[in-house]
């Protein structure tokens, strides 16, 4: 096989690998949000549940619940999901992801000072005003870093969905490389991997100086 | 002050505990339109939470408040009752506050510090609400700092941009918390004189204060607390010349 094809053929498992790993973000950016509502919810069950569901997702393996999330309608329900590998993949990757971002918004939250809260209620914004117009976009600033940081796992951790034999970069990578015996694939892979999460940092640090606008 | 004067408000018999501590003990004050009130006293004596308890900042055990003749809590068996969110919301909106330490938006400009609240609350065109805004800061001697942000101002410009925005929500009565104490002394004259300007134009306001001269300049009244209850009240020559002990050894270490 030639370098142009290996290369090429990379690149399309790259497409899959970058189709995962934005469809992740889209989902679990805003679902970590809610989960993070349930951590802090005044009602005592909503915040048990929540507690478990973030301490089961960070407290198991990634790898693990993949093939729950593929093998468990089948191997529990009976059903057959058409098509359902890429979607199962999504699913475990949000479902995942969305427990560290929930910690990480929780943190910002209550970083927030009371005074931000009072001085919105005594110029009489509703809560959901308070919120959306105060303490997120302030949040956000103060979260950016850990997110960056969860944000560069995420690029590398597409490459679990090789167990679920999806066509991702690392999953070309592997066959390509027991096909030729040799290690050239993977190095190659690693190379687009860290070309990837070197977008990432810069895209990341662009929206930090973007924010630094206050402090 | 004529008492033809409408109150604008009035707090009755109110009552505020945090863990079983009394803070606040069955305290009564009314205030009247262009009335300016002065609230000194020992730290921990019960001042912020006073005026909390009157913003609605905190919920109180008892007594009752209102304002312009609005009942905003009550009292019902022994307990506070406060009415449903929506009138409170309406109630809202005829007073203010300052507080020590600003609490301005960071994330937003001076300007959208001002006119968000007019903006997004009371649905005042975003038009009127600059001209309002640029009124304001004129009159607080900020028209230059309209685009900065507040991190690059000093302290008291910080509290003149917060003062301009409580006042560009038209409130009848303003609080102040302290609002200088967080301040080097060489900001704090220029805070002072804007609250005194407001004043002139016959803002009612309550104050909190540890400024016993601007005090004694500003108010038409001063109320002594102590210990949760109003000690002393009384025009600020009454208070200055009190025969009441407590109220001249607090005045007498200020003036050392
Ligand atoms: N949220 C709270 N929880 C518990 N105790 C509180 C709370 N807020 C105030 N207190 C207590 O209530 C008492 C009165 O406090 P407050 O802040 O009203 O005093 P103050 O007169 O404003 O004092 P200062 O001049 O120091 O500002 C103090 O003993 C304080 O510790
Ligand atoms: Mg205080």
């Amino acid at each position: 096989m030639s370098i142009s094809v290996m290369l090429m053929q990379l690149i399309k498992g790259l497409g899959v690998t970058a189709e995962i790993f934005f469809l992740t973000l889209i989902f679990s950016l805003p679902l970590g949000l809610l989960v993070s509502f349930g951590r802090m919810s005044k009602n005592a069950l909503v915040r048990t549940i929540s507690k478990i569901y973030i301490s089961i997702m960070r407290g198991t393996p990634l790898m693990l619940q993949l093939i729950v999330v593929y093998f468990a309608p089948f191997y529990v329900f009976g059903l057959k999901i058409p098509n359902y590998r890429f979607p199962a993949i999504i699913i475990a990757f949000a479902l995942n992801y969305a427990a560290y971002f929930a910690e990480i918004y929780r943190s910002g939250i209550e970083s927030m000072p009371a005074g931000q809260y009072e001085a919105a209620k005594v110029l009489g914004y509703t809560k959901a005003q308070t919120f959306m117009r105060i303490i997120l976009p302030q949040v956000i600033k103060r979260i950016l870093p850990p997110v960056t940081n969860e944000t560069i796992t995420l690029v590398k951790d597409t490459s679990l969905a090789f167990v679920l034999a999806q066509a991702e970069m690392f999953t070309m990578a592997k066959q390509i490389a027991a096909k030729e015996t040799s290690i050239m694939p993977l190095m190659a892979a690693g190379l687009f991997y860290y070309i990837f999460n070197l977008i990432v940092a810069f895209a990341m640090e662009r929206l930090e100086k973007a924010l630094n606008y206050y402090k | 002050m004529p008492d033809s004067k409408k109150i604008l408000l009035q707090i009755d018999h109110i009552r505020k505990a945090f863990d079983g501590v009394e803070v606040l003990k069955d305290i009564s004050l009314s205030v009247r339109e262009g009335e300016v009130v002065s609230v000194i006293g020992p730290s921990g004596s019960g001042k912020s939470t006073l005026l909390r308890c009157a913003t609605m900042l905190e919920t109180m055990d008892g007594g009752s408040l209102s304002y312009l003749g609005e009942q905003a809590a009550f009292e019902e068996d022994g307990k506070c009752v406060y009415v449903p969110k929506k009138k409170l919301r309406e109630i809202h909106k005829n007073f203010g506050l300052v507080f020590q330490n600003f609490n301005l938006f960071p994330h937003y400009s001076v300007m959208k510090n001002i006119i968000d609240a007019p903006v997004t609350v009371d649905h005042v065109p975003k038009k009127e609400a600059r001209e309002r805004a640029e009124k304001l800061l004129l009159q607080l001697g900020l028209s230059d700092k309209a685009d900065a942000y507040p991190c690059q101002l000093s302290g008291g410009q910080q509290q003149r941009v917060s003062i301009a925005r409580a006042l560009a929500l038209q409130p009848k009565i303003l609080f102040f918390d302290e609002p200088t104490s967080a301040l080097d002394p060489e900001l704090t004259g220029e805070v002072l004189k804007v609250i005194k300007e407001l004043a002139k134009e016959h803002m009612t306001m309550i104050i909190v204060t540890h400024e016993m001269q601007f005090a004694r300049e500003v108010s038409d009244r001063i109320i002594f607390m102590e210990q949760g209850v109003i000690q002393a009240e009384g025009t600020p020559d009454e208070i200055f010349h009190s025969s009441n002990e407590r109220v001249r050894e607090f005045i007498g270490k200020f003036q050392s």
